[in-house]
């Protein structure tokens, strides 16, 4: 189904908004980001693509205007990095609060200073608490195909949050992989046209949206409070959902990527590498390298980071003796963002693995395969002097 | 780990963000925020009705045959009006609030 195209993770990222109908575009350029906005200027002015491309001055803007056109009813997209994503921040509240399904490219870039254009997580996880969900991606294919999923949970009437895409600069931007493109036709039936809760475009019974609501819940009123918990719900309602779309993506075009985890190879796995976006690819590699020479590996992507799947790592927390957490991002002070979150999940549990957490590839500092297995052998090693707890520390640093 | 669910049963009833619908009033009348007032002096009014268009309230009200007339309950007493006015004609005066003793 579909054709084949020999495509960068920013050429598929455009033809997914273009698979998936979308209707208004609004964005900024940024490395590593633009070539997704370019292209999908071009199909546009091409007469490929029917929407309404919006030039805007920044990126707060973009996401400005992206909230416009959800609110309005329209599919939305936009897709930034690092400093655009950071520019994006108070609109992030805005449209997560205004529960609007837009989806947005991330394509992950280090903040600076230091200068620097190469991929890390920090962009991204710095939006953590602004209510959108979020997605990592491990190769192109995946791009395309989640862009395409993160609609249908982000419509769904029971969740209506924002949602991310995120794939790293470079290893994926700018890297060519074929990918299998859907079209709009053999869309539509898994992604039917956007219905907006109410119709802001009635100009005789006008409404104001976001407007302000106090702190108390009066009598029938309900306050600020409920409002937000509404969110909570909507996320925590948005795994199912997740879940059902990876499903019905596998039975309808016969490709799957995981749910909120990617499990592989870790049913008798002693040791298991949890990571995110490409990094998930290669530990995948590592695994089965590891896996010949008789090791019990196994790997554990984290594609969706909220809402936070911390059920799937209590269950596997349950059967393996070390999880080895490897972040690519850093929380200045503390340990690695994701790493953190997986200690909080398997608080309370009676025999909990060790967390061995790594903060690697800052800055798109190169993670080879034998990094990782070095990783590996690390948390044997930590296992055979009966380790215990969580231990972070950073890797690949000069004199290591 | 346990993430308790609380009973959101109200939620079927309110919409998934705040809406609200325009109408005169709905924050009380905010014409007591202002501290200066701004007067019309009908006989150099031109009826040009620039200050009805301005005036970032609607707290103007425009005819053709009568002129602006300025609705005191809700003008803020912002003064746009009197930037605005092409022929000098609204004055301000110091608003004046007589306190009970």
């Amino acid at each position: 189904m579909g054709e084949v195209m020999i495509l960068t993770g920013n050429y598929s990222a455009a033809y997914a908004a273009k698979a998936a109908r979308v209707q208004v575009v609004a964005a900024y350029p940024i490395t590593p980001q633009t070539s997704i906005v370019e292209k999908i200027a071009e199909l546009i002015e091409r007469g490929e693509m029917k929407c309404e491309y919006v030039r805007v001055e920044s990126e707060h803007s973009a996401m400005a205007a992206c909230i416009g056109a959800s609110a309005a009813g329209a599919r939305a997209f936009t897709a930034t990095s690092a400093h655009g994503l950071a520019y994006m921040h108070e609109m992030l509240h805005w449209a997560a609060g205004a529960r609007l399904p837009i989806v947005m490219a991330v394509i992950n870039r280090a903040m600076g200073p230091p200068w620097n254009i190469w991929p890390d997580h920090i962009d991204s996880l710095s939006q953590r608490d602004t209510g959108w969900i979020q997605f990592y991606v491990e190769s192109n294919q995946e791009f395309f195909d989640t862009i395409i999923q993160a609609y249908r949970v982000a419509e769904d009437p029971e969740v209506r949050m924002p949602a991310m895409v995120c794939g790293d600069g470079f290893l994926l931007s700018h890297t060519y992989q074929p990918v299998h493109v859907l079209s709009e036709k053999e869309v539509e039936e898994y992604l039917p046209p956007y219905e907006p809760p109410f119709d802001i475009s009635d100009v005789d019974n006008p409404v104001t949206h976001g407007n302000i609501v106090l702190a108390e819940a009066v009598g029938t009123q309900v306050g600020y409070m409920e409002y937000r918990y509404l969110m909570q719900v909507g996320m925590l309602k948005a795994k199912d959902k997740i879940k059902k779309a990876a499903d019905d993506f596998k039975r309808m075009f016969g490709r799957y990527h995981g749910a909120l985890v990617e499990e592989y190879r870790t049913n008798d796995a002693e040791v298991v590498m949890v990571s995110m976006g490409t990094l998930a690819a290669q530990a995948k590699y590592v695994v089965d390298m590891l896996r010949e020479q008789g090791y019990q590996v196994g790997s554990v992507k984290l594609r969706v980071y909220r809402p936070f799947p911390y059920e799937d790592f209590i269950r596997i927390g349950r059967r393996v003796k070390v999880l080895v957490v490897v972040d690519r991002n850093a929380s200045y002070g503390y340990c690695g963002i994701s790493a953190a979150d997986i200690a909080a999940a398997l608080y309370g549990e009676k025999n909990p693995p060790l967390i061995m957490n790594f903060i690697v590839g800052i800055g798109g500092r190169d993670v080879t395969p034998d990094m990782q297995a070095e990783l590996f052998m690390r948390a044997f090693k930590a296992l055979e002097e009966e380790k215990e707890g969580f231990i972070c520390e950073w890797v690949g640093l000069k004199g290591d | 780990m346990k993430i308790v669910v609380k009973n959101y049963e109200w939620m079927k009833e309110i919409p998934p963000t705040p809406l609200s619908r325009p109408g005169p009033g709905s924050m009380g009348m905010t014409g007591r925020w202002r501290a200066e007032r701004p007067v019309i002096n009908y006989e150099k009014c031109k009826k040009c009705g620039m200050c009805w268009t301005y005036c970032p309230e609607n707290a103007i009200v425009f005819s053709k045959d009568e002129g602006p007339r300025i609705n005191y309950n809700y003008c803020k007493g912002c003064l746009v009006c009197v930037e605005e006015c092409p022929y000098d004609a609204i004055k301000v005066e110091r608003e004046v609030v007589e306190w009970e003793k």
